[in-house]
């Protein structure tokens, strides 16, 4: 028998082996099953929110201690229904709400010096957690964060509900020159932020880029016409430093959570 | 362009010359079936020189966690810049020509056929070199898609589709033009691997662009996450593994000169794995925001993956049946076993760390860092260092330079990856442990701070053991760069001879 007609195993995986186009097939198929699967309902699935310009966020339902469903713009700020109408007025415990310009200048910066490698933004549903950090963050506190930053490594402590923790003029001085605040620190110093001035441009090209976005983005009744253009004197003679400043202030502190809540159903 | 691109051939190949002395040309003639050996052997040469380039990066960021005045107040030089070049360097640059070259040497030699397409290939080379010639411009001055692994600006993620799909098409293609009756079995994993990287690469980098060097995802959030690990896993899967199974299914039998243990293993081995591993992700994301079920399966697929892992280990490592004793005088074969032993603590490693319970614990620390390691040192590194070995001396047609040198170098790198591992695994679990202890009271009993300074010794050790790896990298240029010079001298010579 020449090695051609051999058959090394089933008749099937001898046809497969002798033909590329047909492994080729069988192959992608066979790849694109647990991607579909684990993927595709985060996008329909309550829970995950995906709310687009769906107030119910696919029916996420989270209930309080009397088994009340919590009304979602309690969760997601929404300004129709809000007492606080818009961006500057907004107050914490309002609801989730995306970045104002600032503080989204400030998170390109975070993200351009590559933050997110050691610093995590995702608290998760444990004692020493809550206790040192905080409580645990929900899927509907990153639903704006266009480029996710929960991190994969705590190198330094976790940022998500890092707002209003310290001072500014804290994190400006332990931005410039960690070990002169914290002496065991091994972070790098971020003193150059200091004398970095925001891009203005770039600050609002990335905010007119999140109103377009396919997926969550931000509703043009927040970032209406009135608030861009108010954003460009905002920004200006801003340093790079005020602005992550402003990010990490901006982080933990929109959602009014009760205790004893489970968020996570 | 095709005129340009015989060009940039020829041209390549008189660099080859004029860096490594002798005429490249004349090896493939020596065998009867005339392959398209010159790229193969551009690849081995630089996958050689970013194997140190890559792990030097990683030493230097790895000191800068354990003295941090290394940094020089450059943000250029910054941890959070640097890091990613040290991953892109050793997962793309040196893995990429590693797989490139071992791909390319391997589908020739199983299909017993030249390449589909020789200008394609060279394209292929000189597309994925300039884009590491381009991520060593953009990572340090801070431009980022700010997505681990994937941290390249997307014209550069445009440039790595086309290039891959370059490859991907040659390799698929050589396959169609084989001469054999059967695909060899390497050659279906580089083909997995091929499908999957397309689909990852181009779902995970979609993006808005803001400026030619500034995009954000389309997804966010939860979504975001989860095609995140996705592709970050499956990088790990298809890529780091998947590929590198490819080499160990043709190099170990071919070092060893011992058949494969078990086809049908193979069979299952890969058919498993391809469509297993795409679940894996989700483990990365245990107790985040992400749903609770999407952790959950993907944990319990991840310890079933055990199965198939072990099941390809035992066949790499069974290949050896019989000719066990071979060890004890063939260094390029204990590089390619020690790889195997290291696959199979990794894959058992990985799932361990997938249980929920072992996750919240292990999950943000330097465990994760060390079973990474384990992999790409231990596994990944050292199945292509053996790999390389055996093709320098095919692709030459010589002896290496230094055989003892072979065997320091096999030293030196088991050494250094254990010192890391292990640093990193006490340090990991110690972090784990020290954020949530609570004293007598019912408070946190360490600040975060105390348990940074009390990574400091596992920090420096981790150093220590990274720059031993290191040092094995540099005695392979030297031993790599020497065999190639004296092959050419010698060729040279005989070449003198045969006109007089």
């Amino acid at each position: 028998m020449s090695d051609h007609d051999k058959l090394y195993s089933t008749k099937l995986q001898d046809k497969i082996e002798r033909n590329t186009l047909l492994m080729f097939v069988l192959t992608a198929i066979a790849v694109s099953v647990g991607g579909i699967v684990e993927i595709v309902p985060l996008f329909y699935l309550p829970n995950t929110a995906m709310c687009q310009n769906d107030p119910t966020c696919n029916n996420t339902q989270h209930k309080d201690l009397q088994g009340n469903a919590i009304p979602m713009d309690k969760i997601i700020w929404n300004p129709a229904t809000s007492a606080h109408k818009t961006l500057d007025e907004w107050q914490p415990g309002d609801g989730v709400r995306p970045y104002k310009a600032l503080e989204l200048a400030g998170r390109s910066v975070y993200i351009r010096e590559g933050c997110f490698l050691c610093h995590s933004q995702m608290i998760r549903p444990f004692r020493d957690e809550k206790d040192r950090y905080g409580h645990y963050s929900i899927a509907e506190e990153s639903m704006y964060d266009h480029t996710y930053q929960w991190g994969s490594k705590r190198t330094g402590p976790d940022l998500a509900r890092v707002g209003g923790k310290y001072s500014d003029e804290w994190h400006r001085k332990h931005l410039k020159y960690p070990r002169d605040v914290v002496p065991e620190s091994v972070m790098p110093n971020y003193f150059f932020l200091d004398k970095a001035a925001v891009n203005v441009d770039s600050a609002i090209h990335t905010m007119n880029v999140m109103t377009k976005m396919p997926f969550n983005p931000v509703p043009r009744t927040i970032y209406t016409d009135k608030y861009l253009d108010g954003a460009k004197a905002e920004l200006e003679n801003k340093t790079e430093m005020d602005a992550v400043i402003a990010f990490l202030q901006s982080l933990g502190n929109h959602v009014k959570f009760e205790e004893g809540v489970n968020y996570r159903d | 362009m095709g005129y340009l691109l015989g060009n940039i051939e020829q041209l390549s190949r008189y660099f080859l010359t004029l860096l490594l002395g002798g005429d490249t040309v004349e090896a493939t003639q020596a065998t009867p079936v005339k392959y398209d050996m010159d790229v193969v052997r551009w690849f081995t040469i630089m996958a050689v020189v970013y194997a140190v380039v890559g792990t030097l990066v990683g030493v230097y960021v790895a000191a800068e966690l354990a003295w941090p005045f290394l940094n020089f107040d450059l943000a250029e030089l910054s941890f959070g810049r640097l890091r990613p070049l040290h991953t892109n360097a050793v997962i793309f640059a040196f893995g990429g020509c590693v797989l490139m070259a071992t791909g390319f040497y391997i589908v020739q030699r199983t299909g017993q056929t030249k390449l589909w397409s020789n200008t394609l290939a060279w394209f292929t080379f000189w597309g994925w070199n300039l884009i590491i010639v381009l991520a060593v411009i953009t990572l340090p001055l801070g431009l980022t898609s700010g997505k681990e692994y994937a941290e390249l600006v997307w014209p550069i993620d445009i440039l790595i589709a086309v290039v891959w799909l370059a490859f991907g098409l040659n390799h698929i293609m050589t396959t169609v033009i084989r001469k054999t009756s059967h695909i060899y079995v390497s050659n279906w994993f580089t083909m997995g691997m091929i499908v999957m990287i397309t689909y990852l690469h181009v779902v995970n980098s979609m993006a808005i662009p803001v400026s030619m060097t500034e995009a954000f995802s389309i997804y966010s959030g939860v979504q975001d996450a989860m095609i995140q690990w996705w592709w970050g896993h499956n990088a790990v899967g298809f890529y780091l593994t998947g590929g590198f199974l490819g080499i160990m299914y043709y190099f170990i039998p071919k070092q060893s000169g011992r058949p494969v243990f078990s086809y049908r293993l193979s069979v299952l081995h890969f058919w498993t794995l391809t469509f297993g591993y795409v679940w894996l992700g989700a483990h990365h994301l245990q107790y985040t925001a992400l749903p609770d079920w999407t952790g959950s399966l993907g944990a319990a697929i991840s310890l079933a993956m055990i199965i198939p892992s072990w099941g390809g280990a035992m066949n790499g490592m069974m290949t050896l049946s019989g000719a066990w004793d071979k060890l004890r005088t063939d260094y390029i074969l204990r590089f390619l076993v020690t790889a195997m032993a290291f696959y199979a603590m990794s894959t058992f490693d990985g799932p361990v760390m997938s249980i929920k319970s072992v996750n919240a614990l292990s999950h943000y620390t330097d465990w994760t860092v060390g079973h990474v390691h384990a992999g790409a040192l231990g596994w990944m590194a050292m199945i292509s260092f053996g790999a390389i070995y055996h093709m320098v001396k095919k692709l030459w047609n010589t002896e290496m330079y230094s055989e003892r040198l072979v065997n320091v170098h096999f030293w030196v790198s088991l050494i250094g990856a254990v010192t890391y591992i292990v640093a990193m695994w006490v340090s990991g679990i110690m972090q784990g442990l020290m954020w949530r202890d609570y004293d007598e009271f019912g408070s946190l009993t360490y600040t975060f701070i105390e348990s940074v300074s009390a990574m400091h010794p596992y920090y420096v050790m981790r150093t220590v053991g990274g720059a031993i790896f290191n040092l094995g990298t540099w005695i392979m240029l030297f031993n790599v760069v020497m065999t190639v010079r004296q092959a050419g001298a010698v060729r040279s010579v005989n070449a003198v001879a045969a006109k007089a």
